[in-house]
């Protein structure tokens, strides 16, 4: 089998599961169709703008078991989520992670476990949604970090929530990175499955120590059944040396609903692609994000709805701040299939620039075959306004604070799409602590919580 | 209080005051009126330090200190206020949290104790009771979505809860109807006090029914044309502006 | 969506025979061979009595040609085109030099273009309303040029370009190739190797033109390419309105057109360029048509200069098409206005470029998409601010309506932005002609037809506004027709 290039696999590390026949053939599948496409370049239409550069002159070996033993202090997350798992520099630690107590009817373990314990049922679900298919109708292309996940997968999870059950409190996987000297290289590879109305809420969060190199290629399926509903958060604040980058392919069955928000403040190369499928009458995706940049940090966010039956709507905001030299890319298609009568598709795009060296590239983009549609996008990008900069100052607020409010309030817009109150101030909190010093003090509380002490 | 001497400005390049002349003394109220494009807001902007106003001739000495190269939020902690033609719209942040900041921005700036929260609910909810404003005003974000009328009561809160020494009043009147005038101008008087000086600064006589001026001038071509009383007001409500216009600067 | 199925079925019920401009003129011409080579090439520029340098150029680009790929990306479909298929030149046969004058004209011309409603006869212009001058060109070639005298009264040099390389070749030399290089793409490279009339236009210093320009294009001949050439010139303070119409016959091979057209706008000066595109469409199968693949770019390279393009888009098989502007100079203004209109098996994929390179520099795209019948309509556009083009501003609105369930709308905008200080606004909606609105104005007498047509109107509104007087008629009329069935 050809060699993959930026990968160093002369450890001759056994990659879990191997010798079961259905997921050899899938590995060797994905090993044949990298090795036919190559990393994807810019002259990639859907890679335009993002180019991974840091996997040119690095190998990158997979993780050692030594560097999966590395010590942790403190596991970053949520009060009152369910139950957790957490990989640190990409391999599974039990010791850290909290599965006992798991309501009936889900299942919630590691790609690991799964192997171990029902080969069956990963057999059966894996690979239904993102599909072997490279290449989908108007599509984001050769999917090329799809078999590159396939040929190496080596971690992950499964989230199996059975028909009717209505889980609660969040469930969370937590990704520790960047703590090992080597250049490493991990490729997880999830799996969620909502039966008939069950209900979910899922917290991940990818943080990075800046200790090393690595390179996270993780792939998610996601699969909603009728009516079924998830929520579906992820926070990226990957380290300095980070190149992330993650596929997504979900689809939506009828009256399912599906809520996304990304949070990207990390990371030196970040790339998160959603392929998102609304495959019955009344399925529904509001698919968010905002992004915080700053030195030489690159993120792309790249998503494709494919409203491909009538009655279909979905939602994007995406809002960011760039700072420094970075540069983000915002690729967002709406594909609305011939018949889709009745779809709503809305997307929108507001970028603030605060430095001269930033950069923004984005491109909303609509592909319509349907005439009975209402579809919409909008994109701005410019600078602080200066009018509401002067007002604040006007009331007396020095200007470091005001700016601080003013970017807080315009990405505070985005995350009010988090309709987990918990999890939408949790991630306030990484917003604030991302703003320059002189933190704004006043978004510690909220006028209710005024009056309740009044 | 304040004093204005020959003050040039420019925007953009343009010369907009040209020789500007004005003093108020403690507990004045005096109205600026002038035809449109006659430098009003310009004057305003400066007095308040907005950016892209340039001062490029002459002094503004307020309280003995000269105002020109302090920031926007130095002048306001000083008790400079601005009640702004256009208050401007901030989603996301609630009224009452900026107003918390302001209040608090300006009491650290002199030095003085921060009022901690229970404090400053009280303190507001006093302010906005004798508005008679309600409540919900308090939690919506920023001017977002209020009537022209509600945010030009806003200003008027804010103005009462930073207590100014200088209050600018840029075309507070515009826009407004009667009784939402009235309300502006209760919340102006209410303010007056012999330490307390204001500028209205506005286009038409109406709005002096109500804030009765110690003096009254006229800015037209970048300069004060004419000084009189109140009573200038009125002739002028007549007349038009048509006077001042044809001079040349 | 009983309505609107409706609007379909009438939409459907009109075929190719709506398009009044197909009639063929029976005129004897004087044509290459077919196919293109080197010796065309030079065969093309001998006809045209090139300087050596410009022969030089056609064959740097045809060999340019020959290696360069064709672009891929537009979302248009179409058999690979034989190159070797068409005439690259063909000229109405004329008898010794030359016209003179128009009345010198071969009557057979000036009737064909009396049907097109292009008047040539400049009494008749002058007795009636309109004052504009005209060139038309008829396949290859320029055959007539009005009103030249009162023009040059105050300057203004308007001609065919293969006269302009006689009579001011150091103006031609300076800029033709310098808004658009030879290599920009394979249709303009194709174009510079083969391209054989179009016209001409200076405007000097502090001129106003007098009146409106424009430039007639008539594709007459079968089996023959059009590849003309325009090159604006717009000096220090001056102004031109310029106006560009197109037709062609009906038939059942598909006719290529490369054009290439070039504006440059020094200090100070404004050049408003409008088209009506109205180019045979091919049948309701799709049988037949213009390939259409031009290259429009205009330069403002002088501070406070203004660029704005208007077209409508009716006509064509297909459309490649994206009338651009390069923001040199300080405050310099780029504008796009554009209404396309495809039905039947139509495609276009048509849209602009603004790359804004100069400090305080504005640039607005008003674009506005109708599909009907199984058409595929794509806006496409890119808005482009550089590290230092401190100030820009660009507000891009881009709405398409869809008319049926068979045709497809898309909407492909890049936005690019290096500068904190420049704003970026971009607005799009698709939507299709709501039933309510239909409803409503029936309820009140207005016939299905007519609803369509003041929707459709409407919709279009902002940017018939900006056409010149004499053309918005046409337009509106011609908006009308594209649509027939659906718009009364």
């Amino acid at each position: 089998m050809a060699d993959i290039g930026f990968i160093d696999e002369s450890s001759g590390r056994t990659l879990p599961g191997a010798g079961l026949g259905w997921l050899d053939a899938k590995r060797d599948a994905g090993r044949a169709r990298f090795g036919a496409l190559g990393l994807p370049t810019p002259k990639l239409e859907s890679w335009k703008y993002t180019r991974l550069r840091p996997l040119d002159d690095t190998k990158f070996a997979p993780v050692s078991d030594a560097a999966g033993e590395a010590k942790i202090d403190k596991v970053p997350g949520l009060s009152g989520s369910a139950a957790k798992i957490v990989f640190v520099n990409g391999r599974l630690r039990t010791d850290l992670s909290k599965l006992d107590d798991l309501p009936d009817g889900v299942r919630f373990a590691s790609l690991e476990t799964m192997l171990a314990e029902d080969p069956a049922w990963l057999e059966a679900n894996m690979g239904k949604v993102a599909g072997d298919a490279p290449v989908r109708a108007g599509g984001t292309g050769e999917q090329a970090m799809l078999a590159l996940n396939e040929a190496m997968m080596d971690s992950g999870f499964i989230l199996h929530v059975a028909k009717g059950v209505a889980l609660k409190a969040p469930l969370e996987v937590i990704y520790i990175g960047g703590l090992t000297d080597d250049a490493v290289a991990y490729f997880p590879r999830n799996l969620i499955v909502l039966e008939e109305n069950a209900q979910a809420t899922l917290v991940k969060q990818h943080i990075g120590h800046s200790v090393g190199e690595y390179f996270a290629n993780a792939v998610t399926e996601i699969s909603l059944k009728q009516g079924a509903n998830f929520k579906h958060y992820k926070l990226q604040a990957e380290s300095i040396y980070a190149t992330h980058v993650t596929t997504l392919h979900a689809d939506i069955a009828r009256d399912a609903t599906y809520e996304s928000f990304q949070l990207s403040i990390g990371g030196l190369l970040s790339r998160s692609e959603s392929n998102i499928t609304l495959s019955g009458e009344g399925a529904h995706a509001g698919v968010h994000g905002a992004y915080m940049m700053r030195g030489k940090e690159h993120c792309d966010n790249t998503t494709f709805i494919d409203m491909a039956v009538p009655h279909t709507t979905c939602n994007q905001v995406f809002k960011g701040v760039l700072d420094d030299e970075s540069r983000a890319v915002f690729q967002g298609k709406i594909y609305v299939a011939r018949d889709a009568q009745k779809a709503d598709g809305r997307m929108l795009n507001k970028t603030l620039l605060l430095s001269n060296g930033a950069e923004i590239d984005t491109k909303p983009e609509l592909e319509i075959y349907a005439d009975d549609v209402q579809c919409a996008h909008g994109a701005t990008t410019g600078q602080l306004d200066e009018t509401a900069l002067f007002y604040l100052r006007s009331r007396g607020i020095p200007e470091a604070l005001a700016r601080n409010m003013l970017v807080q309030s315009f990405l505070g817009d985005a995350l009010e799409e988090i309709s987990d109150e918990a999890v939408r101030e949790a991630f306030m909190v990484h917003v604030l602590h991302w703003l320059p010093a002189h933190c704004y003090r006043a978004g510690e509380w909220t006028s209710d919580q005024l009056e309740e002490r009044a | 209080m304040l004093e204005i001497k020959d003050l040039h400005a420019s925007v953009q390049g343009t010369e907009i005051l040209k020789g500007l002349n004005l003093t108020v003394k403690p507990g004045e109220v005096h109205a600026i009126m002038g035809p449109n494009g006659s430098g009003k807001s310009t004057l305003s902007y400066v007095l308040a330090g907005r950016e892209g106003y340039e001062v490029t001739g002459g002094r503004i000495i307020y309280c003995g200190e000269d105002l020109t190269d302090l920031e926007p939020e130095e002048r306001a902690a000083k008790g400079v206020f601005l009640a702004f033609q256009y208050p401007v719209e901030i989603p996301g942040v609630p009224n009452s949290t900026f107003l918390n900041e302001a209040v608090n921005s300006v009491r650290r700036y002199r030095g003085e104790e921060e009022l901690d929260k229970i404090q400053f609910v009280k303190m507001l909810r006093a302010k906005t009771k004798e508005l008679g404003m309600s409540d919900e005003m308090l939690k919506r974000a920023v001017n977002v979505g209020f009537s022209g009328g509600e945010k030009k009561r806003n200003e008027v809160l804010q103005m009462a809860v930073l207590e100014p020494k200088l209050a600018i009043l840029d075309e507070t009147d515009s826009g407004l109807d009667i009784d939402a005038l009235k309300i502006v101008a209760d919340g102006v008087n209410a303010m007056r006090s012999p330490e307390r000086s204001a500028l209205v600064i506005t286009h038409y006589q109406r709005l002096l029914d109500y804030i009765v001026p110690d003096k009254v001038h006229v800015l037209a071509q970048g300069r004060i044309q004419k000084t009189g009383g109140k009573e200038l007001a009125l002739e002028l409500e007549k007349s038009g502006y048509a006077d001042f216009k044809g001079e040349a600067a | 969506m009983a309505a609107t199925a409706e609007t379909v079925e009438q939409v459907k019920s009109i075929a190719g025979e709506k398009y009044k401009y197909g009639f063929v003129t029976d005129i004897e011409s004087d044509k290459a061979p077919k196919g293109l080579s080197e010796d065309i090439v030079r065969f093309i520029s001998a006809k045209k009595n090139d300087p050596e340098w410009l022969l030089e150029w056609r064959l740097k680009a045809y060999r340019r040609w020959l290696e360069m790929p064709e672009p891929k990306w537009a979302k248009v479909d179409f058999p690979a085109i034989n190159y070797q298929d068409y005439h690259y030149y063909s000229a109405p046969k004329q008898k010794g030099d030359g016209p003179k004058s128009l009345d010198e004209v071969d009557p057979q011309l000036l009737e064909t273009y009396k049907k097109l409603g292009i008047p040539l006869h400049e009494q008749e212009m002058l007795a009636g309303v309109q004052n504009i001058a005209v060139d038309a060109v008829f396949d290859s070639v320029s055959v007539a040029t009005t009103f030249r005298k009162q023009l040059e009264k105050v300057g203004v040099i308007f001609c065919p370009i293969s006269e302009a390389l006689e009579r001011c070749p150091d103006l031609v030399r300076k800029y033709l190739g310098s808004v658009v290089p030879v290599a920009d793409n394979k249709h303009a490279c194709l174009n510079a190797a083969v391209f054989t009339d179009g016209s001409f236009v200076y405007i000097p210093p502090g001129v106003r033109c007098p009146m409106e320009l424009s430039t007639y294009f008539r594709i007459n001949e079968m089996n023959t390419g059009q590849f003309e050439r325009t090159l604006i010139i717009a000096d220090k303070g001056s102004y031109v309105s310029y106006l560009e119409g197109c037709t062609a016959p009906m038939r059942d091979e598909n006719q290529l057109h490369a054009a290439v057209v070039e504006l440059v706008a020094l200090d100070d000066a404004e050049i408003k360029y409008s088209t009506v595109q109205n180019w045979y469409p091919g049948d309701e199968n799709g049988k037949g048509g213009i390939y259409n693949f031009v290259t429009k770019r205009g330069a403002c390279r002088g501070k406070n200069s203004k660029i704005s393009w208007t077209q409508v888009e009716t006509g064509s098989a297909i459309t490649w098409k994206y009338p651009s502007c390069i923001l040199q100079g300080d405050n310099s203004v780029g504008e796009f206005y554009s209404i396309a209109i495809t039905n039947n098996a139509q495609q276009a994929d048509t849209g602009t470029k603004m790359i804004h390179l100069g400090k305080n520099t504005r640039s607005k795209i008003i674009s506005k998409g109708i599909s009907a019948g199984k058409a595929d309509q794509t806006y496409r556009g890119l808005v482009k601010i550089s590290a230092k083009a401190e100030g820009a501003r660009n507000y891009t609105q881009c709405d398409s309506l869809l008319i049926g369930d068979t045709c497809g709308a898309h909407t492909v905008p890049y936005i690019e932005s290096k500068n904190k200080k420049a704003i970026i606004e971009h607005e799009a909606t698709t939507s299709s002609i709501s039933e309510d609105q239909l409803f409503y104005l029936r309820q009140r007498g207005i016939s299905q037809e007519n609803a369509v047509a003041l929707v459709v109107n409407g919709f279009c509104r902002d940017v018939l506004q900006q056409l010149p007087m004499e053309f918005a008629v046409e337009a509106q009329k011609l908006v009308a027709i594209s649509l027939e069935g659906s718009v009364g």
